[in-house]
């Protein structure tokens, strides 16, 4: 093989990778926020919540699940402006994310509660506690422990599915990589560069969400 | 102007989707035998087999499939050979499929209690003997449910070929709605046709889950 590599084009786009960088990691942390927590809302509706409300939720977790990414990514930037809902790269980006991983979460979540023994209901009952309350205080936080591992991997997955918001212009890590190509010409040089960041960050965010774990659920490490 | 029915959209989008179907296939029977040659390494005895699969595996889990389809575009290029978008999809999604199916087989493998191999060994059995006659039988039933699920992964995975021009179901979508300024109709389409796809295998994977765990519970 003759081909060099060639990385003289480094030090001048350094901060436009920089700022895809910052873009993904963003994106990431708002759509893991609110994903998990409509994934939790999901997860409550489905095995506790009104029966009336259960078949929309069914509805919207099945129809996620079967459809890809991308085009759900399309449907909310290139067709909801026709109902009229108008919003920039990134709000697009987000809402796909957090639509996306409500839907995976909270089928995740959804079994953690589920291995719940009766028990524990009737025990929160037996101590006044409401509905409610014991939802927050003795079923969640267990299911939460239990899953917890099988959650960072979808949190992951997410983050490295949004390398396609790159496809609506919204300026993350792929983003980056797509202008320098562009540019330079150097095509084998960005991509590598820059599956290399998305492997960095994925072992980053992995170790995260274990110290996350640890914090959240300091039990776990006492037994 | 040329104006487009509803039938017009659907039948060129339904024409695409075959090319949907035929590159999930391909990846999922090319990488399910790439799989298998991974597992051997990766539950054979051999240390460095295993360490280079669980490299490969962390590599490939690790990176978005859409820079693996790039890297596949544009490094085949570097060897001077001229790639076509089929073929960098192919490869790239037979690469990416692999790894997660040696992965979830496995689990599988390693869910077979441990006195199945003891016991097998006690009858005097070999290595290859024990996985054809004891290990791999039992594996098999709880490895079903997990791979027909993957593949809706395999489907909607295809979605990211239409980015390095592969003309697939997602792609006719964006040359359908450029042409028929209907974003909303053509996508919404688009996004039916994968649920036709994939709901069927998600619901049997659920189903196949069901009656392979009774089978399960009533030994």
């Amino acid at each position: 093989m003759t081909y060099r590599f060639d990385y003289s084009w480094i030090a001048e786009y350094w901060p436009v990778i920089l700022k895809g960088l910052v873009t993904t990691v963003e994106l990431t942390l708002i759509g893991t926020l609110f994903g998990v927590a409509l994934g939790i809302a999901c997860a409550w509706t489905r095995s506790l919540g009104p029966r009336w409300l259960r078949p929309p939720v069914v509805a919207y977790v099945e129809l996620i699940r079967n459809t890809p990414f991308l085009i759900q990514l399309f449907f909310i930037f290139f067709g909801l402006p026709s109902l009229g809902v108008q919003m920039t790269e990134f709000q697009a980006a987000v809402l796909a994310m957090v639509i996306n991983l409500g839907a995976y979460s909270g089928e995740i979540i959804r079994a953690g509660i589920e291995a719940t023994p009766r028990g524990q209901f009737e025990a929160g009952a037996s101590l006044a506690m409401t509905r409610f309350e014991t939802f927050r205080h003795v079923v969640l936080i267990p299911a939460l422990q239990r899953i917890w591992p099988a959650l960072s991997s979808q949190i992951v997955i997410v983050m490295l599915g949004s390398s396609v918001v790159s496809q609506i212009a919204a300026e993350d890590i792929t983003f980056a990589a797509n202008f320098i190509q562009s540019r330079t010409f150097r095509a084998f040089e960005s991509y590598f560069l820059t599956t290399g960041l998305y492997l960095l960050l994925a072992l980053a965010l992995r170790q995260a969400l274990r110290g996350v774990g640890n914090k959240l659920f300091p039990r776990r490490a006492a037994r | 102007m040329m104006t487009f029915t509803l039938w017009d959209i659907l039948r060129n989008l339904l024409l695409a989707a075959r090319w949907t179907v035929v590159l999930s296939l391909v990846s999922f029977i090319g990488g399910g035998l790439l799989g298998m040659a991974l597992l051997y390494l990766r539950i054979g005895k051999a240390r460095a087999g295993q360490i280079f699969v669980q490299g490969y595996v962390e590599l490939f889990q690790g990176t978005p499939l859409l820079m693996q389809l790039f890297l596949a575009f544009f490094g085949l290029g570097l060897f001077g050979i001229d790639v076509p978008a089929w073929l960098a999809a192919g490869l790239a999604l037979i690469l990416w499929t692999a790894a997660f199916l040696v992965e979830i087989w496995r689990g599988c493998v390693e869910s077979v209690a441990r006195g199945q191999w003891e016991a097998s060994a006690s009858l005097g059995m070999g290595y290859v003997q024990q996985m054809r006659y004891v290990i791999l039988p039992q594996a098999v039933r709880v490895a079903v449910p997990p791979t027909v699920g993957f593949s809706v992964q395999v489907v909607k995975g295809t979605a990211l070929t239409s980015i390095i021009g592969f003309v697939e179901l997602s792609k006719a979508g964006t040359v359908v709605t450029n042409a028929t300024f209907e974003p909303f109709t053509v996508y919404g389409l688009v996004a039916l046709i994968y649920f036709a796809l994939c709901w069927p295998l998600s619901k049997s994977s659920q189903i196949l889950e069901r009656k392979l765990n009774v089978a399960h519970r009533n030994h």
